[in-house]
């Protein structure tokens, strides 16, 4: 049995800071938590990373549900239960208060500022992301070919992208890429 | 009264109608549950007004954590306070959690299968070419709204983070200073 006390500690501990860096939502701590779960804790695999999130990205909801499934994979269900409470519950209760204070804290100058300093920065961090998954899922030039195509339909038409992960799954599926 | 919210709701939701009416958005949207987020909350249950969203998700924007999870924090805090803003979160993460949970479980018994692999590959590659796509269009605004500080910001994130591997906490307590003070500098 995987698990144990220490593992369910370092799990927790672990997403709860990430959640109060997550500007921007979960994709840009994907990074970090790859740093930390597949080098520097080795409780999974570059290969197993790469699986995981994209069976994150073919399930409903928000965007969070790498954490669920790198807990998971490190500590069985208990795992995966700590970690989705730890990536929510300090950005959530940094929400609750923020939202008291949502009048003077939207007035201020600082306020905005802060969302625009930061914008920059998230966007660098997702696109750290998108070159994290690029290395581990673009093995062969048809899979390379599979992830441009992906990009381009997301980025020039508003198809749902249900469709594009579909197609890409029927492809592995049948042996095609 | 916060502002943003309709003066009068027709009838505060209680929280078991703000479980399920979020339990719905959690289940509909894929990659991008805020469309459906809108169309629940504005049009089908009218909880807010339009203008009151785009407000809520722009403060739930400038914190960390995800924009949706936020926003089912700020809705049901309104309506219910922490006992809302609870039924709300655990109604939006309850069912995904559950489903990812068990793709994962399904995965492991049959990820060995050279079929059920390959799939995998293909739905990974798929979604990196997402999150290309949408770094991309993030770039876009970001890129106007500050055009000679933006891009080497941007940079320095992609680089420290993504090529230097560097530990995410360091590089933020560099970059977000320098990134709020330009912003505060060049004023709204």
């Amino acid at each position: 049995m995987k698990g144990g006390g220490d593992i369910l500690l370092a799990i927790f501990a672990q997403f709860a800071v990430l959640s109060l860096l997550a500007f921007g939502g979960a994709n840009a701590v994907v990074p970090e938590i790859h740093r930390q779960a597949v080098e520097a804790h080795r409780w999974l695999t570059d290969a197993d990373f790469a699986a995981l999130y994209a069976i994150s990205q073919a399930a409903p909801g928000p965007n969070l549900m790498i954490a669920s499934l790198v807990g998971w994979k490190a500590a069985g269900l208990a795992g995966g239960l700590v970690a989705t409470v730890a990536i929510c519950a300090p950005s959530c209760l940094l929400t609750f208060w923020a939202a008291k204070a949502w009048d003077r804290y939207r007035e201020t100058p600082w306020g905005r500022a802060l969302a625009e300093g930061l914008a920059p920065v998230t966007v660098g961090l997702v696109a750290a992301t998108a070159w994290l998954l690029l290395r581990a899922a673009d093995v062969n030039v048809r899979l390379g070919a599979v992830t441009a195509i992906a990009a381009a339909v997301a980025g020039f038409t508003r198809l749902n992208p249900l469709w594009t992960l579909g197609v890409a799954a029927g492809l592995g599926f049948f042996g095609l890429v | 009264m916060e502002p943003g919210f309709p003066p009068a709701p027709a009838a505060a939701p209680s929280t078991g109608e703000l479980f399920i009416a979020f339990l719905a958005v959690g289940m509909s949207g894929f990659g991008g549950v805020l469309p459906f987020a809108r169309r629940a909350l504005v049009e089908r249950q009218g909880w807010l007004s339009e203008a009151g969203f785009t407000e809520t998700l722009a403060l739930c924007q400038s914190l960390p954590g995800p924009n949706i999870v936020n926003l089912a924090v700020v809705v049901g805090a309104r309506f219910a306070g922490a006992r809302g803003a609870l039924a709300c979160v655990s109604g939006l993460v309850v069912a995904p959690v559950a489903l990812v949970l068990l793709l994962a479980t399904l995965w492991s018994r049959f990820g060995a299968d050279v079929h059920v692999g390959a799939a995998i590959r293909g739905l990974g590659a798929a979604a990196a070419g997402l999150v290309a796509a949408t770094s991309l269009r993030m770039a876009g605004p970001a890129l106007r709204k500050a055009p000679l500080s933006a891009g080497p910001l941007m940079a320095a994130a992609f680089v420290g983070v993504g090529l230097l591997r560097l530990p995410l906490p360091w590089v933020l307590l560099v970059l977000a200073p320098v990134g709020v003070l330009i912003a505060r500098r060049r004023g709204p």
